[in-house]
């Protein structure tokens, strides 16, 4: 294989990493104001991905950096022609990001509930916004013969990059809602089921009209049946969390998620960002890739280092496997807020 | 303003902002480390006191070094797309590279060691935080040989057909000579910034009316130890710098002169201490000089010749003519910086990190053996010393950057060929407004929230629960160190 698909693979596995992990800590943080009900189940539901979500958020950063390095003329044009929803995108990541740190470090409700807000706009934003930013890139966008982004904001704001969006941000909800009855205890751990069955249902819906849509657009075989099992997938998770089996309900989602995007790279491939002005202007693995010497050092590297990461990566996860309830979180800590 | 200043304007704000953050983490995580480890082999609890009141204080620290960094991965793209186009192949490398290695190991371990107190047997938890110091150090190295290729490219050659440089040999880049001057140099201050920022809380608390007595002889540690470290991380600043001056020197001898003011090529060359009336060469200025000083910075002899800008600026418009040419800069160009801000951040760098270490000096002179200081004056020099440790890196850094100017990448490629095209300026303006309002908000939360924990003092001790007992009790509440 040319070592510009290989790394074309690289990294789709590492938007597959982003948005499979990724994707439930959004998922946690735009479900805050619906499933908790006081202050002590809200302090469960972050605590659920406390240890994770900056784990979680660097597979975005190597994502970035991965591109940068194999394709520069795609990071190039990707984010400098995506400015502004980019720049959303990161004001919320900021926001979100430091309240995590600092919500708990004053007692005062009025200070949680503001760090509270800051976390839901910061889950909804990018996953909103990364769906559409991907729809887009699937879809093809105004790019030159200088392979410049000649659209703009609104360029990006079509039926299908909003249906994009729609889906990402339904999907992530309900892969919240499986990861957090799997890992909480209690009353919220049946509620979060509930919730997974409806946000499951409604993301059935608009995931298949997406799909079906992209299918039209760029669909070969291969996403035809990734799309296929993606959708079996989420149908899965939503039996088993009306059956009660979180484990199972959880790596439905997780299935599903990762093979949608699955299918949107395979739908891409050799493009990585068709251009909507000639077929001719079109970036493709070829014409926007490093040289071979860069990818040789890279794949080193990456072989090297994948696996370990991916080992303390899962340690992580097994040392905090338990599921938290509502005697975990001691009186102390909410003694203050009245 | 066009693009070109929006861009330079965010790149410098959010740069600099980032790496308020950055050594102070780097020293903290390895001082926590430390303090940590001394607390399992002497058992003391005011060890432990210690790590757990500087670990809070890092974290908040922490977080905002981690929200200010995303953005730096992104904006060589959002600003600087043409020069992400040129350097990505060589460039690329080191950011992947730097994610892979250090931002998963940060991240994953400072995840288990604030919720793994009540997890994790305590060797490992103290291990944590070690992985979290290596990793980074990891991140410094990568960034910073990503950075160095910027002064000094290495390991590429130019393609004509692409028009881009592409990487001919990895190992180059990772020990380039730059790179191995200005590592150390940078974590050499980044210990620097961490040990200022313990000895100065801790002599601050130290001296403060409401401490009880037994928490002293705990803050006295904390001094001790923090001054300890600030003066042999400040030998190692000022050695490391000196050889970082001799390889600017030869790299990019215009950052040299413009770093004096000097105009003329001079044999011996000193250096001045401070000029009233700017350096701008017209006319005779007022300085206070050491002779030769700047021939031993620049050569390491006593009398060795420093080149001036007048003749380096002729010598560039000669060799500045061809490869790659005019794509990439203008021969007519001066290829000089901006000479004031040169000349003042290289003294003010200097300047401030040598006022830290003495500060960091005189206060374990005033608590040697048993004396106890109690005036205000000493409180007040020990919250200034962290402050300066953390401006003299900035200084540093806006020297380094723009003594390079006008170049983004020295010889290749100058600044104003590298920004991103498509990008119209009411785009750059909204990004730039937003991103600085957010971040002085930020700013102003975080040092509400550290004053708060610095004033509430270090908790009391309490013994964490050891998970590698059997009387461990499962069903406790979670332990956290925030
Ligand atoms: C000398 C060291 C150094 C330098 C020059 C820089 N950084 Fe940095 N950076 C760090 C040392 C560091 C660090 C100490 O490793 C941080 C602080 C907090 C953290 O998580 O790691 C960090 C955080 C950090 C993060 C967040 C990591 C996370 O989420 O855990 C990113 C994406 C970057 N940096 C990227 C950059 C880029 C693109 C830079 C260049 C313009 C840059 N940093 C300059
Ligand atoms: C973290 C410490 C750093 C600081 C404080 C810093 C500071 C600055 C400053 C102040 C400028 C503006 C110069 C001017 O406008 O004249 C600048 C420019 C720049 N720096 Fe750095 N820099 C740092 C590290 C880096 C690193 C590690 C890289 C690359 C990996 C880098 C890449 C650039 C680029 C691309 C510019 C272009 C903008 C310009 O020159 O105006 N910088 N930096
Ligand atoms: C004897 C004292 C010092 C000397 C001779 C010295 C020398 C230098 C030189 C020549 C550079 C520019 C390197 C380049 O352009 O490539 C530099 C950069 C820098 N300095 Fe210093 N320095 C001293 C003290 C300090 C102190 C006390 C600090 C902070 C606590 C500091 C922090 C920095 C930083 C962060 C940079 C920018 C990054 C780099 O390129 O290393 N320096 N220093």
């Amino acid at each position: 294989m040319e070592l510009t698909t290989v790394w074309f693979c690289l990294i789709a596995v590492l938007w597959i990493g982003y948005f499979t992990l990724e994707g439930f800590d959004f998922g946690v943080g735009m479900l805050l104001p619906w499933l908790a009900r006081d202050d002590r189940e809200r302090r469960i539901m972050i605590n659920t991905i406390g240890p994770v979500w900056d784990g979680n958020e660097v597979w975005v950063l190597t994502a970035g950096g991965a591109t940068f390095a194999a394709f520069p003329e795609w990071y190039a044009t990707l984010f400098s022609g995506f400015y502004l929803p980019l720049l959303l995108i990161l004001l919320a990541l900021i926001v979100r990001g430091v309240a995590f740190e600092y919500r708990h470090q004053r007692p005062e409700a009025s200070w949680h509930s503001w760090w509270d807000r800051a976390i839901i706009v910061g889950s909804y934003v990018p996953a909103f916004l990364w769906g559409v930013a991907f729809a887009n890139i699937v879809r093809g966008v105004p790019i030159d013969a200088d392979k410049e982004f000649t659209g703009s904001m609104f360029t990006l704001l079509n039926p299908f990059g909003l249906l994009g969006g729609l889906v990402t941000l339904l999907l992530f909800l309900t892969h919240g809602a499986t990861f957090l009855a799997l890992k909480t205890d209690g009353e919220i751990r049946f509620r979060a089921r509930r919730v997974a069955v409806g946000s499951g249902l409604l993301a059935a819906a608009a995931a298949v009209a997406f799909l079906v849509w992209t299918q039209f657009l760029t669909g070969n075989a291969g996403s035809l049946v990734l799309f296929l099992v993606a959708a079996l997938a989420l149908v899965g998770a939503i039996a088993m969390a009306y059956a009660g089996r979180e484990g199972w309900a959880f790596i439905g989602t997780f299935v599903c998620i990762g093979l949608a995007v699955a299918g949107l790279f395979v739908g891409l491939f050799p493009d990585v960002m068709p251009s909507s002005t000639s077929e001719a202007f079109s970036l493709t693995t070829t014409n926007a890739s490093a040289t071979d010497y860069t990818l040789k050092v890279m794949t080193i590297v990456a072989a090297i280092f994948t696996p370990i990461v991916l080992g303390y990566q899962a340690w992580t996860y097994w040392v905090f496997r338990k599921r938290i309830a509502e005697h975990h979180i001691s009186d102390q800590e909410l003694e203050a807020v009245a | 303003m066009d693009i070109l200043d929006i861009a330079r304007w965010q790149f410098g704000i959010i740069t600099v902002y980032h790496f308020l953050f950055v050594p102070i983490t780097i020293g903290l995580t390895a001082l926590v480390a430390t303090m940590e480890t001394q607390w399992l082999r002497t058992r003391s609890p005011e060890w432990l006191r210690l790590t757990k009141f500087f670990g809070k204080l890092m974290l908040i620290n922490f977080a905002i070094g981690v929200v200010t960094g995303i953005v730096q991965e992104f904006q060589f793209g959002m600003n600087w797309s043409d020069y992400s186009r040129f350097v990505g192949d060589v460039f690329g490398a080191p950011l992947a590279v730097e994610a892979l290695l250090a931002f998963f190991l940060e991240s994953t371990f400072l995840g288990l060691w604030i919720f793994g107190w009540d997890k994790l047997p305590r060797g490992l938890h103290a291990g944590c935080m070690w992985i979290v110091h290596l990793g980074t150090l990891a991140s410094s190295w990568f960034i910073l040989a990503a950075n160095s290729w910027m002064q000094h490219p290495v390991g590429y050659d130019y393609n004509p057909d692409t028009g881009r440089a592409e990487l001919t040999d990895f190992w180059a880049v990772m020990f380039n000579k730059v790179q191995l001057a200005t590592f150390p140099h940078v974590v050499f201050a980044a210990y620097m910034t961490g040990a200022a920022f313990i000895l100065g809380i801790s002599a601050w608390l130290y001296v403060r009316d409401r401490t009880p007595d037994p928490d002293r002889v705990m803050y006295r540690k904390g001094i001790r130890f923090g001054a300890w470290v600030l003066l042999v991380a400040g030998l190692g600043v000022a050695i490391t710098g000196d050889y970082q001056g001799k390889i600017m020197t030869e790299v990019q001898p215009m950052k040299m002169a413009a770093a004096e003011g000097l105009y003329e090529t001079e044999a011996p060359a000193s250096f001045s201490l401070f000029t009233i009336g700017t350096p701008d060469g017209q006319e005779e200025k007022f300085s206070i000089k050491i002779p030769r000083l700047l021939s031993f910075l620049a050569t390491g002899t006593w009398d060795g010749e420093v080149e001036g800008i007048n003749d380096l600026r002729a010598q560039y418009q000669e060799e500045f003519g061809q490869d790659p040419g005019a794509r990439y800069y203008d021969p007519s160009e001066l290829y000089s910086p901006n000479i004031p801000v040169t000349y003042w951040t290289f003294r003010y760098m200097i300047g401030c990190g040598f006022l830290a270490a003495f500060f960091g000096a005189l206060i374990l002179f005033l608590t040697r053996k048993g004396r106890a200081p109690t005036s205000k004056w000493f409180g007040r020099m020990a919250i200034a010393t962290p402050i300066l440790t953390v401006v003299a890196s900035s200084f540093g850094w806006i020297f380094t950057e723009m003594g390079r100017q006008p170049w983004v990448v020295f010889g290749l490629m100058t600044t104003r060929n590298g920004v991103s095209p498509g990008v119209s300026t009411t785009e750059a303006w909204i990004s730039i407004i937003s991103l600085v309002l957010i971040y002085a908000v930020l700013m102003v939360i975080e040092l509400g929230l550290i004053i708060r924990v610095v004033k509430k003092g270090a908790d009391p001790f309490q013994e964490p629960p050891d998970p590698g007992r059997d009387t461990d009790d499962e069903d406790r509440p979670l332990a956290f160190a925030y």
